[in-house]
This record gives C-alpha cells, sequence and structure tokens, in this order.
C-alpha cells in the first residue's frame, strides 16, 4: 500500500493559508488603489515613475537573487513603494536607480527577504534625496491632461532634465514651514494637493490599509501608533504656540499616511511584539513632529521610520511577553 | 459557557463532519497482532511469552519493567509467532510481541473474577488499574496508576476530565462521551474514590454540544461533576491549556498539574477505567477514528490494540487514490508514517489520511518576521527567535529562551507563512539537548 508518491512530512501536517507570496501580492494589490490615485492626480507622469522604480527593483533582483525570488512578490512591492515616495516629474532613469539602489543596498546586501534591518524603499528614497535633490525636490501641482507630462520623466540619463512647462508649487507641508501658509483640510484628505505621488489621498490609502489589517497582513497598532503620537504631540505643540502646526494638518499632510500605514508596517523592518509595535509607532510620531518642526526639512517621515528601524531588534528583546507558567519580571506569577 | 479562557492558540478546520455523527463499531480480528513493548511513557514492559506460547485473549504477554511502567496483555487468542523487532509508529523498529490469531477462537476471555469495584479500599483499585495496563489514551500514555499516586505532600481539588478533542479530524473522545456517558461518569467515581477528592470538571469544545447533552443527562445526583463548554481552539487540549481555561490556574514552569491542585485525565481512559471494573479485561482494545479524504468509509472503531495499520485501513474499505500522507494522531501532532505494518498502540486515538493538496507545503520561504507564530505560541514564547537560532544550532541559547516550556503542540508552524518547520526544529533541538554531552 506504501506506493511511491506517499508523503512523510513532519507535524503539523495542515497549514493555515496564508503564505509569504500571498501576503506579498497581497500588498500589491492593496497599492494598486493608491496607484491609481496617482495617476488620476499625476496622469502618465506616474504610471512612468512607477514604471522606473520597479524595473529598477525587479531587475536588480533578477540579477542578484534566485530566479524563484521573484516570484514572492517582495521586490514589487518595493518598487512601488518606492515610486509613491517620489515626485511625479522625476526623470524615470532615477526612478530606476533609486529601484535599483533599494533592492540592491537595502535588502540584498543583508542576505535578501526577511534579513534587511532598514525599509527598502525608504533607503531607496534617501540615497535619490542625497544624489538629486533638485528633481527630487520639483512638485508639480495636480493640473492638465492626462497625457500631459509633470516633468521632464523621459531626461536621458546624467543629462540635465530640459524645463517642462507645468506649474510647480511648494507641497502644504514646505508652504506651512517656509510661508507659514496652511492649506484647507477637505484638500489634505482627498489629496487634490502638490506631492509624491502617494502623498496625496490620505482616504485611498486608510481604506487600504484597513483592508490589509483585516487580513491581519499588518499590525494595526503601529499606524494607529503613530497617528495618535502625531496628533496629540503637534496639537500640544499648537495649543501652546499657534504658530505651529494643528494635530489635523500634521496627520493628514506629507507622507504621514504612506508612511505610516504602509511603511512602518513593513513586516521585515517592523516589531514584532504588539507593545512593541506601539513603541516603535511612538518614536516614529514623536521623531516626524520634532523634524517637521525644528529640523531642516520639511518633511521627516522618512528618516523617522528609518531612524526607529534601527531601534528595532532592542524593542524586540525589550518587549518579549512573560512565557506561560513563569513569574513576572520582579513579581509572582 | 466558560467565562475564562487560554490567550493565543490557533483556529485549524476542524473537519470532524466526516466520523462525529458515526457510531462506533467493533472491527473484525485482524490475522496478526503486534503488540511492542514500548507503548507507554516510562520503561518499556518485559516480554514473558516465547515463540510457540499459545495466549488468550487478556492473558499478559509482558511484564511492567518497575514503577513506571504497565504490563502489556494479548488482544486476542493466538500463537505467539516472535518477539522481536518490528516497526513502530514513532518511526523505529522496536522490540514486540507478535501473536497470529487463531481463527476459530471465540475471542471470549478466560473466566476471571471481576471485582466490585466499590468493596475494594483505593490501594487495591490502583492496583487493578495497574495489572490491568492503563495509560493515559489521549496520545502521551502516561501510566495511569502514577498519575493517581501524587506524593503526599501536594494538596488537591479537583480532578479535571479532559473532553476537549481538539485535533482536527479526531472523533474518538467525541463519540465516547456521547455514546458511553455512564461509563464517563462510573470511571470519575472511581478516580475520585482513589484521590480522595470530591470535585470534578469535564471540559468539552463547544463544538460538541452532543456529547455536553449526553454528559449532563447522565450526571449522577450524588457527586459534584460539572460539564464545562470550552472555546474551540488549538491546543486547547493541552493539559496546561484545559486547567488555564477551567480554572484560570496557571501551572509554573516546569511543574505538574498537580502543583496547582489538580489531575487531568483524557476522558477515553476515564472510560477504559470503568471498563476494567465492569468487564474485567484489561486494557486490550481501543476506540480509534480513521478518518480523512484519503479513506474510504471514515468511521470510529473499537480497534484490538497491535492491529496493524494497513489492516485498519482495509477495514474501512481501504484508500482512495487521493491518499498522499497517512498520520497516526491527529494532523497537527501525530507522526507520518511510511510502513502500515507499524500497530495501532494503547496512546492511537484515530488515524487521518491526507490529500496531497490538503498537506502543510514543504516549500519555506524566509521568515518576514510577521509575528504570527508569537500570536500563535500558547505559552508565549518567541518561537521566532528559538527557530533562528535552532537554525544555527545555537541550543544552548534555546534554552535561556524557555525552550523547555515548549509543548511541540505544532501552532507556530501552523501558522507561519513561510512554512518554516518550527516545531520540527524545536523537537530537534530538545533531542539534542537530551542528548549525553561527549566527553
Amino acid at each position: 500500500m506504501t506506493g511511491p508518491g506517499i508523503l512523510i512530512t513532519a507535524s503539523p501536517h495542515l497549514g493555515a493559508r496564508d503564505s509569504t507570496p500571498k501576503i506579498m501580492w497581497h500588498v500589491v494589490l492593496s497599492l494598486v488603489p493608491v496607484l491609481a490615485a496617482a495617476c488620476y492626480f499625476f496622469g502618465v507622469s506616474a504610471l512612468l515613475v512607477t514604471a522606473g522604480a520597479t524595473a529598477g527593483a525587479l531587475v536588480t533582483e533578477a540579477a542578484f537573487a534566485k530566479p524563484r525570488v521573484l516570484l514572492d512578490g517582495s521586490a514589487a512591492i518595493t518598487g512601488i513603494l518606492l515610486a509613491l515616495t517620489l515626485p511625479p516629474g522625476l526623470p524615470v532613469w532615477m526612478a530606476f536607480v533609486g529601484g535599483a539602489f533599494a533592492i540592491g543596498f537595502g535588502k540584498l546586501i543583508f542576505g535578501g527577504l526577511g534579513q534587511n534591518i532598514f525599509n527598502p524603499a525608504l533607503l531607496g528614497r534617501a540615497f535619490l534625496q542625497a544624489a538629486f535633490p533638485v528633481a527630487l525636490t520639483t512638485w508639480p501641482v495636480p493640473r492638465g491632461s492626462f497625457w500631459q507630462l509633470k516633468g521632464d520623466n523621459l531626461a536621458l540619463p546624467f543629462m540635465s532634465p530640459r524645463h517642462v512647462d507645468v506649474l510647480t508649487g511648494a507641497t502644504p507641508l514646505g508652504a506651512m514651514k517656509f510661508d507659514h501658509a496652511g492649506t484647507q483640510l477637505w484638500k489634505l484628505v482627498l489629496g487634490v494637493t502638490g506631492g509624491s505621488l502617494g502623498e496625496t489621498s490620505a482616504l485611498i490609502i486608510l481604506l487600504c490599509g484597513a483592508y490589509l489589517a483585516l487580513r491581519n497582513y499588518l499590525n494595526w497598532r503601529t499606524p494607529i501608533s503613530i497617528f495618535i503620537t502625531v496628533a496629540l504631540f503637534a496639537e500640544a505643540l499648537h495649543v501652546v504656540n499657534p504658530q505651529y502646526p494643528d494635530g489635523l494638518f500634521m496627520l493628514f499632510s506629507g507622507g504621514l499616511m504612506l508612511g505610516a500605514v504602509f511603511m512602518a508596517t513593513d513586516l521585515v523592518t517592523s516589531p514584532i511584539t504588539h507593545l512593541g509595535c506601539w513603541i516603535f509607532g511612538l518614536g516614529i510620531g514623536i521623531l516626524v513632529v520634532v523634524i517637521r518642526i525644528w529640523g531642516g526639512l520639511a518633511e521627516g517621515v522618512m528618516y523617522a521610520i528609518l531612524l526607529m528601524n534601527a531601534f528595532v531588534p532592542f524593542i524586540n528583546r525589550a518587549t518579549q511577553p512573560r512565557v506561560f507558567g513563569h513569574a513576572a519580571k520582579g513579581g509572582r506569577t | 459557557m466558560n467565562l475564562t479562557y487560554f490567550r493565543h492558540g490557533v483556529h485549524p478546520p476542524e473537519l470532524k463532519e466526516l466520523t462525529a455523527r458515526v457510531p462506533i463499531r467493533r472491527m473484525p480480528y485482524p490475522s496478526e497482532i503486534v503488540l511492542p513493548l514500548r507503548q507507554h511513557t516510562g520503561k518499556p514492559a518485559r516480554a514473558i511469552v516465547r515463540r510457540g506460547d499459545r495466549v488468550e485473549r487478556g492473558d499478559k504477554v509482558a511484564e511492567a519493567d518497575g514503577m513506571m511502567s504497565v504490563p502489556i496483555h494479548a488482544s486476542a487468542a493466538g500463537t505467539v509467532r516472535a518477539v522481536g523487532l518490528w516497526p513502530h509508529p514513532d518511526g523505529t523498529r522496536s522490540p514486540a510481541v507478535v501473536i497470529t490469531v487463531d481463527p476459530y477462537s471465540a475471542q471470549a476471555q478466560r473466566p476471571r473474577m471481576i471485582p466490585e469495584w466499590y468493596k475494594l479500599p483505593p490501594a487495591e483499585l490502583l492496583e487493578a488499574i495497574r495489572q490491568a495496563g492503563v495509560v493515559g489514551l489521549g496520545g502521551a500514555a502516561f501510566p495511569t496508576h502514577v498519575k493517581l499516586t501524587p506524593p503526599k505532600d501536594v494538596a488537591l481539588d479537583t480532578l479535571l476530565i479532559n473532553g476537549a478533542e481538539c485535533e482536527p479530524y479526531l472523533t474518538t473522545d467525541h463519540r465516547t462521551m456521547v455514546e458511553y456517558p455512564e461509563r464517563v461518569h462510573l470511571g470519575i467515581r472511581i478516580m475520585l474514590k482513589i484521590l480522595g477528592l470530591t470535585r470534578a470538571i469535564i471540559g468539552v469544545e463547544e463544538n460538541k454540544p452532543d456529547a455536553i447533552a449526553a454528559l449532563r443527562a447522565a450526571r449522577p445526583q450524588d457527586l459534584d461533576v460539572s460539564v464545562l463548554g470550552l472555546h474551540v481552539k488549538y491546543p486547547q487540549g493541552a493539559e496546561k491549556m484545559l486547567i488555564k481555561s477551567l480554572l484560570d490556574r496557571e501551572v509554573p514552569s516546569g511543574k505538574l498539574p498537580m502543583h496547582v491542585g489538580v489531575i487531568v485525565q483524557n476522558v477515553a481512559s476515564v472510560a477504559t477505567i470503568a471498563e476494567v471494573f465492569e468487564t474485567g479485561l484489561p486494557l486490550i482494545e481501543r476506540i480509534v477514528t480513521v478518518t480523512g479524504p484519503g479513506v474510504a468509509r471514515p468511521a470510529n472503531l473499537i480497534v484490538p490494540v497491535g492491529t496493524k495499520l494497513g489492516d485498519l485501513l482495509a477495514a474501512c474499505g481501504g484508500l482512495t487514490p487521493r491518499a498522499a500522507e497517512i498520520v497516526v494522531g491527529g494532523p497537527m501532532m501525530g507522526n507520518a508514517q511510511p510502513n502500515l505494518d507499524a500497530p495501532v498502540l494503547k496512546g492511537t486515538t484515530g488515524v487521518v489520511v491526507l490529500t496531497k493538496a490538503e498537506v502543510k507545503s514543504y516549500a519555506s520561504y524566509p521568515c518576514i518576521h510577521c509575528g504570527h507564530c508569537l500570536d500563535a505560541c500558547p505559552v508565549f514564547l518567541n518561537p521566532q527567535l528559538l527557530g533562528s537560532l535552532a537554525r544555527m544550532e545555537r541550543y544552548e541559547e534555546m534554552t535561556e529562551h524557555h525552550l523547555a516550556d515548549c509543548m511541540l503542540c505544532g501552532s507556530c508552524s501552523y501558522t507561519c507563512p513561510s512554512n518554516i518547520p518550527l516545531s520540527q526544529l524545536f523537537a530537534l533541538a530538545k533531542a539534542a539537548l537530551r542528548k549525553p554531552k561527549a566527553a
């Protein structure tokens, strides 16, 4: 009866239905509406930048990792997430370089999937910001037809981009920081403001994040902790000194939504304990407000998350739950 | 509904509908019986028969070797064909008594005096249980007489009866509770007398309302026995989880249930204790669930201990073309079988034949730190950390992270999206740590 094809595996013989590629592709799926919103606001430029960053990520992964790894979806996530942090007018070749850097130096150099300390997409963006500061801070205003480029997307590599006749303007955070000019809240929530591809519609990002949280593909405690910290901290400062922006403006402006929902919750680079996620979010929230208000930059989400990424191993170690049947630290069972 | 519960755990599909309503029936005697000497926790029994000896049903064929051991009895009349190595369901080859069953025997027991249990003092009740070779039937096969002899300095207050049966597919305990509730209560009565206790609680997962109803209906008026429903969650049937759920007590690490005043016994074992005093027969047969989409006619069978898996499956119409993996025990903690000559033991709760589609994939991915294993672990370990330490063979460090508290329930492996064989790694680490260090 023990014919060929009989299986001998270790227990447990049944498994939950989630798999790592399934989780990754669901994250990709959840990014599609965010991407669609970016296309609505910035037209074909959004698609070009996304294609460039994603291609950079995938090509690098394919070149240096096993072919099977491409199918797990994680490189695609990095590429798309990176694109969502970039300005729509960015030349495609820069986006490609950013994607390649994100995968090569953000992930593969640490040993591939699951080994990296820092969020690869944000590391890619940090690199681009250092390498191309002007291109990374030119923010077109969402206006014009779908086919109208929002910048010199098709510039040749290492050529200085031609001047394209589009209306650029400060982002709401930039306007606040440098001109003390506010933006109406409804514009921030819907996303009809200048900014990076995914910096615009808070509403869509929240809905997509809720979908992932319901499927338990991200730990909801991290974004909620960030939101609460940012809102309360900024509101407290606003009460003390009304020159500072209020809590709601802080919540819905800039890359906070995208960062809190999609970047800070990256499974690999966020804490694995629930308490750890609360602490992680608290740290990010404080850093975001500190950088935005007292730092030299208008936006602080990227560096806040990258800095907190470095603390994740410590947070994990410090927040281990009490093992069943063991006395609590300094207490009785 | 019980208001206390244990935290964490997983929710595998229950899959019990194949046999949950199938009444228990007796399988025909096979032509050969194999009785491994090692089928209980503790020291293996010592064979006392030789090749060619004639044995009747219920005759002792192996004697207990010391206190932490139990005798083994012939489950069918016949002739001893061999005493030697035989495939064991744990995957090894192990000493066993092989009996060729006499096809013309009526398989009646030798006439023997059935002791009237209520006339016996606790010490003699215990001795009768020991002589009958009774062990826990929930899987671990711990000698029952040892469990019922707690040290004098332990203060007990409650007897817990484990009817959780949280493993998917299995319905052995379920059918026992539905069909033999009086026997369960008689077993409880005998155990209470031995332990000198007055209170017993039966815990049953709420997916078995008919079992709860049957046990409540048969409840004797003169005993303090309650039947409580439990959350349907794996591993609800683990001793420590059951105690947490029913009494909200936490067994300290490295201690036993009796240290929190509790003795836990599986419901099928309790029924067996009653059976010993009802029939005078030792533990020579048990109820086994044979189920899964790989079995032609899933059933709950009364099976002579020592029946080979092949004969057992044949009694259920054999395998279907989709059969891919044959598991002894439940699909969460059971062992896959390479050899159908391995026999049913006293602790065999079921045989589950799975299809390829439902067997957990063994293509694994790197750990993505999703933390699902931490949320699954019922004893709050960090399987993610333990798993990476195990991969590097840093076993001593695993001890610092409380590997000893892991009961190998498999919840972490079950939930891992990267299919990392965590509980298998932990079993390996435990085995490596048990090994005496090379000088």
